[in-house]
């Protein structure tokens, strides 16, 4: 090979205690797909951000197409050639396509805009990679994934010899991450360089060349892509070998838990479209679709937290009411999507959050009394049981990580003050689980997921909703795809494939599932 | 530049953080002290003489903490769950209306009812006059999302003007030469003294119990978690089943009825009678004693005294030296810029690039 165009050599960077880059050192060929291969806390962003001069590595060089890099200065990466697509589009949604790719590279003095010149270099950078976007269409208007492609256009409109892409699968359909491939295919047999930031061990397998997996701050491990196995990678990332729990189907579907007829709900793009869909006991149904196209809004809507507009939820034959503490009561299980904002209070005390659903309830507080030491107890209890660790029951919440600030929220959710004493278990009626995986480490999926299984295996009704392809196929008993506040039917997971799934997430075929 | 939160606070950094603050104000005010062209050191001890140096001054200062105590609570219960109240100056006057209107009117007969009751009514009367006077504002803001800081602090404006009509018309009182001040309260609702031939009076120690109510009820109730809760991050709470919107309404209750009080207690215990100048911003100094004071219902009461030392203190020491009196405003604000920013390095570190 060439001489690399990228090379990074024994970058560390200490925050605080947490050493989250360790002495890495990689290097970038011309041509190459470069896969990051690590979990949520690995030092993927952090490596990036170095790269691209948002942070100052403590130690260690980069040097560009043999030039080195200034520290610390991201208009020296741009001018070196290094594009950057973050997870989170930088776009403004009120101009044009053409607008936001000049944006920011014309001289503030210069006079007038030069849009004809500027115009004619888009349209030769987009059918140089295949990149077909139309120039005047608005941003506001464009779907997720042209977007993406806006975001790319405007790194290579700017010259850029090196791109890397955070996450970019995380916001698109299959198939439109299959378009994304394709793209990433001409650019880098073009001769550009790409490195390509996940955790999703299929993709990254099926699109890159090369792949560098990151663990505890670590470069752990070095491959080539046909030379390892998705097991191996896995093995790298966690640093032990992850059992995926494995979603025997349930075996025995009760009665109807939960029914929802014509429900219409929200406003916007979180809205729901005259949904039907009736939840047994003992069964996961599992929503698949791209974020937001309504699943925000079911979720709330069984958490308790939004009302319908028109159509009937009943809960358990009853009306369902609009009322979060009324749903807990009946046996409702909640794990909302955004852990951090929704989930917990991060400046009240762990054990505050762990009682909080049930605050009113006679367990933990009597007239207008807390009953403190109940509600302590108990939240040692969903401490030891849960596994919760990082900071004691009379710890703020903000100084537990992702994974144990699910696990509280899974503790809370799961397990009734009452179960303890009574000996027996009580299980949730209904789990609400939104996105419960969703920015994990492997571990902690497989722990989560377990959980669920192990409540429809004692008899509670499951509705997960998630965009993980992967985990709607391997969890679900059934499955229906949301694809712009449409629900379509749900059908037994083995009626699916992998491709339906994504058409109807594409919109394709819900009138078909609908209908079916 | 940049800030990071730090995971924990040290030890040393909690210790030196109060002593930088200290430092700080007094470095700020030396300079002023210097300017006004008087010796920095004795005016030093001619504040804290003035302020805390005899059982006199003492008495004056806690006199003077009395009803920086309420507004001080007022302030830390609203602010504790968000809702931004900056009327506690209007309501203060509303309740010392309310307590003339209940204990001064009817030409001082007191309805002819027994001291005891017509007292707790007086104080009912205040405490619901500043409620209701808050309950609009947080009505707007829960219903229709209107910003509370602009209602509630022009509500004080307007709180005044209709002091001033009542001060001139219904509830003049007569033999006041056209002086504008109200009626007089009856003697029997005035407050007993606490140290004879002070001003100090017995409201220091319903403000005090109050203190602690406010602290059993944020740390102990479910109420006072519904506060916390909905003040750290409203969206988790309602999802967690708090009742925001009433809680809301309860919060704006309460702490309308404490400034209410604090109006109620004033003129039963110091004044006996409303005039316009009555609060020198009792209410606007409150939100300055409940952010010096972070938010915890006890530490307002030392904030309170501190405050109100300072402020005595600089009337004498302005008489004996010559340094206007805006010193006390000076190390005031200065002491609050001080602890604020103090309190933040104690969380976060400053970290280059």
């Amino acid at each position: 090979m060439t001489a690399p165009v990228l090379e990074l050599t024994q970058i560390t960077r200490r925050f605080g205690d947490l050493v989250a880059n360790d002495a890495i050192s990689l290097q970038l060929h011309a041509g190459e797909i470069l896969a990051l291969l690590g979990e949520n806390g690995a030092g993927k962003s952090t490596l990036v951000s170095i790269l691209f001069g948002h942070y100052v590595a403590d130690a260690g060089q980069i040097a560009v197409f043999g030039k080195s890099l200034p520290p610390g200065d991201p208009k020296a990466a741009l001018d070196a050639g290094i594009g950057m697509v973050h997870q989170h589009f930088t776009l403004a949604d009120n101009l044009s396509v053409l607008d936001n790719v000049v944006m920011g590279s014309e001289p503030l003095w210069q006079p007038f805009s030069r849009r004809q010149a500027a115009r004619q270099r888009l349209s030769e950078v987009a059918r140089r990679f295949g990149l077909d976007v139309d120039p005047d269409a608005l941003i506001g208007n464009l779907s997720v994934g042209e977007r993406q492609r806006v975001e790319i256009l405007k790194a290579l409109y700017r010259g850029a010899r090196i791109l890397i892409l955070d996450e970019p699968t995380a916001v698109l359909t299959p198939g439109e991450s299959e378009a994304l491939f394709a793209v990433l295919g001409q650019m880098v047999a073009q001769g550009l360089s790409i490195i390509f930031i996940s955790h999703k061990l299929g993709e990254v397998l099926r699109v890159s060349h090369r792949i560098a997996v990151l663990r505890a701050g670590k470069l752990v491990a070095q491959a080539d892509a046909h030379a390892t196995t998705q097991e191996q990678l896995a093995l790298w990332m966690v640093g032990h070998a992850v059992e995926p729990p494995r979603a025997l189907p349930g075996k025995s579907v009760g009665d109807v838990v939960c029914a929802l007829d014509t429900v219409s709900a929200g406003t916007g793009r979180e809205r729901l479209d005259a949904v039907s869909l009736q939840l047994h006991a003992g069964e996961i149904v599992a929503i698949a679709g791209v974020s937001g196209n309504g699943q925000t809004a079911l979720a709330e809507l069984l958490s308790g937290t939004r009302a319908a507009i028109s159509g009937t939820v009943r809960l358990l034959g009853a009306p369902l009411a609009h009322r979060p503490s009324r749903l807990v009561e009946l046996g409702v299980a909640r794990i909302p999507e955004d852990r951090h904002t929704v989930g917990v209070i991060g400046d009240l005390p762990v054990w505050e959050n762990v009682v909080s659903e049930r605050l009113r309830s006679p367990v933990f507080s009597r007239w207008f009394w807390v009953r403190r030491a109940q509600a302590r107890a108990h939240a040692q209890q969903v401490i030891a049981q849960f596994d919760v660790r990082g900071a004691g029951a009379l710890a703020p919440a903000r100084a537990l990580s992702g994974g144990n600030m699910q696990k509280l929220i899974l503790g809370r959710a799961l397990l009734h003050p009452d179960s303890g004493a009574a000996g027996a278990a009580i299980t949730p009626r209904l789990i609400v689980a939104h996105q419960p995986s969703w920015g994990l480490d492997i571990g902690a999926v497989a722990y989560v997921q377990q959980q669920l299984i192990a409540a429809r295996d004692a008899g509670a009704a499951v509705l997960l909703i998630s965009d993980d392809l992967d985990e709607v196929m391997a969890m679900g008993d059934r499955i229906a795809v949301m694809h712009a506040g449409h629900l379509s039917a749900a059908r037994p997971a083995v009626d699916w494939s992998r491709e339906a799934i994504g058409l109807a997430m594409a919109g394709a075929a819900v009138a078909a599932g609908a209908t079916a | 530049m940049r800030l990071e939160k730090r995971a924990t606070s040290s030890a040393a950094a909690l210790v030196l953080a109060p002593i930088g603050a200290v430092v700080f104000t007094l470095l700020v005010s030396s300079v002023l002290v210097w300017w006004a062209g008087a010796a920095v050191t004795e005016t030093y001890a001619l504040l804290l003489k003035g302020g805390f140096g005899s059982v006199f001054a003492l008495s004056e200062t806690l006199t003077r903490a009395v009803p920086l105590i309420l507004t001080g609570l007022a302030v830390t219960v609203a602010f504790k769950a968000r809702l931004f109240n900056i009327g506690a100056e209007g309501q203060l006057y509303v309740g010392a209306l309310a307590a003339v209107a209940v204990g001064g009117m009817h030409s001082g007969t007191g309805f002819d009812l027994p001291p005891a009751l017509l007292f707790g009514l007086m104080l009912l009367a205040s405490a619901l006059a500043g409620a209701l006077l808050l309950l609009g504002p947080a009505l707007l803001k829960s219903r229709l999302g209107v910003d509370e800081v602009v209602t509630t602090l022009l509500l004080n404006f307007i709180v005044l003007l209709f002091v001033s009509m009542m001060l001139d018309g219904p509830m003049k009182d007569p033999l006041a030469m056209g002086w504008p001040q109200s009626v007089a309260l009856i003697g029997d609702l005035e407050l007993s003294k606490l140290i004879p031939q002070t001003r100090l009076h017995t409201g220091l120690l319903w403000a005090c119990a109050l203190a602690v109510v406010v602290w059993v009820l944020m740390r102990y109730t479910v109420l006072g978690f519904d506060i916390r809760a909905i003040g750290a991050n409203a969206r988790a709470a309602a999802f967690a089943g708090v009742p925001v919107t009433r809680t809301v309404v309860l919060v704006a209750m309460l702490s309308g009825a404490l400034a209410g009080l604090a109006g109620a207690i004033e003129v039963a215990g110091r004044t006996g009678y409303v005039t316009l100048d009555m609060s020198p911003g009792y209410g606007y100094t409150g939100i300055v004693i409940a952010m010096l004071a972070g938010l915890h219902p006890l530490a307002v009461v030392a904030a309170s005294v501190f405050v109100a030392g300072m402020l005595v203190g600089a009337d004498s020491m302005s008489r004996a030296v010559g340094v206007p009196t805006f010193i006390a405003d000076v190390i005031v604000a200065a002491s609050l810029i001080a602890v604020l920013v103090a309190t933040l390095m104690t969380q976060y570190r400053v970290r280059r690039a």
